[in-house]
């Protein structure tokens, strides 16, 4: 608690001095623009390890003035869950998840201000957040500064337990720098911190142990979480033109949190457009995270810890994404009103690889199970139109 | 203790930015406004498909524990 007492107060006196420094800051006579109108459509399915999710999502973006955008984002999950932990448990479940958010910009000079309200409603769980964004164009714009805030409020509830309920908050803050640094290269480093309170256990997973009165040998209880995690991502980009019109992607991000896990990912994409119509782009990421100090795939006894957890998103693992995609610009002559318009199809196939997680439905004897591991496909298809 | 140093240098180099927002150091921009159309280009837009990327960075999130410097994500997620 003293710990998030001590985020607060930082968060509160970095964003008042950052406000300050940015109403202060000079600006050159050109004036920076906000982006460009647009509607985008997308039906969205992530399928592996059991898990089905789709549902379609809508963005749309719209200048009231040459100062002012609005924007509103609707997205929604249709989850079907027959996972390795909800099937050693529990039974199959399908549920669904709603997510709006609205939000407005504000252009002043090379100053632009974002602020936007989100709500993501489940049966279960319902977030609400607030996000403000300040970014500012200087140095001739070559080099971009922002800051940003978000607070979120989530009330957790448990389905057939009408007497469960429980909240946590969370406090976000980042910085980021991006640079030109030649004519063909450009450079971001991001910082964020992000702060949690409040019950932040999954309240319907449960840890297994070892136990002797019963004929599996296994018994389990319920997940006890630390009630609060602070965590730390440092975020280096840099994007490369190439002399024959593409382009190169990398990223490195570095995590840490309090629960003592560290993790890293590296991301390499390519982008070749082929004529005038059509744009290729290739991906690979690799990820990998080390496990929470309080983990265990199988506790030596009931009750072996003040903090316990079975989580394989806790544990130790790695993932490697290979992803591929293909957007079609549509001539403007078959396009609505002569507006400029694409179509897009993404396909991201990712392989998780767990080092301290073992499939109890497997068999093997208990602690010998095979460690478990699966893949998943991820696909996006969306049309996007900017009028 | 980690993230009380963490969040301390966050607001270092925050406030650092800002200051050196506000001193306008007299740089020449070595990269001139018209030496800019690679740059300008379409296709080198990290955000090219911002509905994309948020979708990206929810699958991320809800699989992985990393998070945060990705603009986007979190929330309620289906995450068993």
């Amino acid at each position: 608690m003293v710990v998030i007492n001590q985020a607060t107060v930082n968060v509160k006196w970095a964003l008042l001095v950052s406000l300050l420094a940015f109403l202060f800051i000079n600006t050159y006579a050109q004036a920076a623009v906000l982006e460009a109108d647009r509607a985008d459509v997308l039906y969205h399915s992530y399928d592996g390890g059991g898990m089905n999710i789709d549902g379609p999502a809508v963005l749309l973006r719209k200048k009231a003035t040459e100062s002012v955008a609005l924007s509103a984002y609707y997205y929604v999950d249709t989850i079907s869950s027959a996972s390795v932990d909800v099937l050693s448990t529990a039974s199959p479940y399908s549920e669904k998840r709603q997510e709006a958010q609205i939000g407005i910009e504000y252009l002043h000079e090379k100053t632009i201000m974002a602020l936007s309200v989100r709500q993501s409603d489940e049966d279960d769980y319902l977030a609400k957040s607030l996000n403000f964004d300040i970014s500012h164009d200087t140095y001739g714009d070559l080099t971009n500064l922002s800051l940003g805030f978000a607070f979120s409020d989530n009330k957790i509830m448990r389905n057939g337990d009408d007497l469960f309920q429980e909240q946590s908050q969370q406090y976000r803050i980042r910085a980021g720098i991006s640079q030109i640094l030649t004519k063909n290269l450009v450079i971001n480093l991001n910082i964020e911190g992000v702060a949690d309170e409040g019950y932040l256990n999954n309240p319907y997973r449960t840890v297994r142990y070892l136990d002797a009165s019963t004929q599996s040998g296994v018994g389990y209880q319920s997940e006890v979480y630390p009630n609060t995690r602070n965590s730390f991502s440092t975020k280096l980009s840099a994007s490369y033109y190439l002399p024959y019109r593409a382009a190169v992607f990398l990223h490195y991000r570095y995590f840490t949190d309090s629960w003592q896990i560290d993790a890293s990912d590296f991301e390499l994409s390519y982008r070749h457009p082929i004529a005038k119509s059509l744009e290729l782009e290739f991906k690979a990421r690799y990820y990998q995270q080390t496990q929470a100090s309080f983990y265990s795939d199988l506790f030596p006894h009931q009750d072996a810890q003040n903090f316990m957890a079975r989580d394989k998103e806790l544990s130790d693992f790695n993932d490697i994404t290979l992803g591929l995609g293909i957007t079609y610009l549509i001539p403007k002559k078959y396009s609505i009103s002569d507006w400029r318009s694409e179509v897009s199809l993404q396909w991201d196939h990712i392989t998780f690889n767990y080092n301290n997680f073992r499939d109890p439905t497997a068999g093997g004897g208990v602690g010998e199970e095979p460690l478990y591991g699966f893949s998943a496909d991820v696909f996006r298809a969306f049309f996007s139109l900017y009028f | 203790m980690k993230y009380k140093v963490n969040l301390g240098v966050l607001l270092l180099v925050s406030v650092l930015l800002n200051i050196s927002g506000c001193a306008q150091l007299p740089v020449e921009p070595w990269v001139k406004p018209y030496e800019r159309q690679n740059l300008a280009d379409p296709i080198m837009r990290v955000n090219r498909h911002p509905i994309a990327n948020m979708h990206i960075a929810h699958v991320y999130e809800a699989r992985e524990s990393s998070r945060g410097s990705e603009g986007a994500g979190g929330g309620g997620c289906g995450c068993n």
